[in-house]
């Protein structure tokens, strides 16, 4: 049903939010000494979700798999956190997330207009 | 290590812990710094620098880490031996014992943290507006 309204978006834009989750994680350790950055890989994940969803398997099982940043250079004490990518991919991520939104948006209002008979 | 109240960390609590190791972090340069120059009787006495030690936190349910301040470590620098008989408290020998705080180091120091600071203030407040976006929609 959910996925028959909005796609792959209603998807996407769980995944996203986690996303979001996981980026401010590496921000908040960026000090930590030992800290490795992580990540979604967004596309596989969202292909794992919709195959979970397509099986139906229980929403509980259903959070992304993280995968560990392969730092360009990595510090002294083992903290593999960059700041300026991280920066840039939450930025990334927050316009993803919106765009992602005003489909859902669009999606929401299409049908209410359709319910409505306009 | 889970949160204490059992909670599942969402990503308020979880920038606001980083907010308070940030806090700690930089109230620890401070006081570096306001001991520089300090002076005292005998090498044990001399005040040595301390720095905070951070520690990720992770909330495995939902794959957050934040962070926390895990104790405080004193630096094992010695303090700085200075011949100064005519000081009121200078030893036997005439030598007075100075703190090891290096001023441009703790001001780095302040100036990483505040700045660590801002971009989770940063993250928050993008956060902050995406969720409000989501629920105004409709």
């Amino acid at each position: 049903m959910n996925e028959q309204i909005f796609g792959i978006h209603g998807a996407a834009l769980e995944l996203r939010s986690q996303r979001m989750g996981v980026l401010a994680s590496n921000i908040a350790n960026a000090a930590t000494p030992g800290y490795k950055a992580r990540d979604i890989d967004f596309a596989s994940a969202l292909d794992a979700r919709l195959e979970s969803e397509r099986i139906g398997l229980p929403p509980s099982d259903r959070t992304a798999h993280l995968v560990y940043k392969v730092p360009t250079m990595a510090s002294i004490d083992g903290n593999t956190v960059e700041l300026t990518r991280e920066q840039v991919a939450f930025a990334e991520n927050a316009l993803a997330y919106s765009a992602t939104l005003s489909f859902v948006q669009g999606k929401v209002n299409t049908v209410t207009r359709a319910l409505k008979g306009e | 290590m889970t949160m204490a109240g059992d909670k599942p960390m969402t990503l308020f609590s979880m920038t606001e812990r980083a907010l308070s190791a940030q806090l700690v972090r930089m109230n620890t340069a401070t006081s570096n710094l306001a001991n520089a120059g300090s002076v005292s009787r005998s090498a044990e006495e001399a005040y040595r620098p301390i720095r905070v030690r951070f520690a990720s936190e992770l909330d495995a349910a939902t794959g957050l880490a934040s962070v926390r301040s895990d104790g405080l470590v004193r630096s094992s620098a010695e303090p700085t031996r200075r011949y100064d008989p005519g000081h009121p408290l200078a030893d036997a020998d005439g030598n007075v014992w100075e703190a090891p705080v290096d001023e441009t180091a703790e001001m780095v120091e302040i100036m990483e943290s505040a700045r660590q600071y801002q971009n989770l203030v940063q993250a928050l407040t993008t956060a902050k507006q995406l969720m409000l976006e989501t629920l105004r929609s409709n």
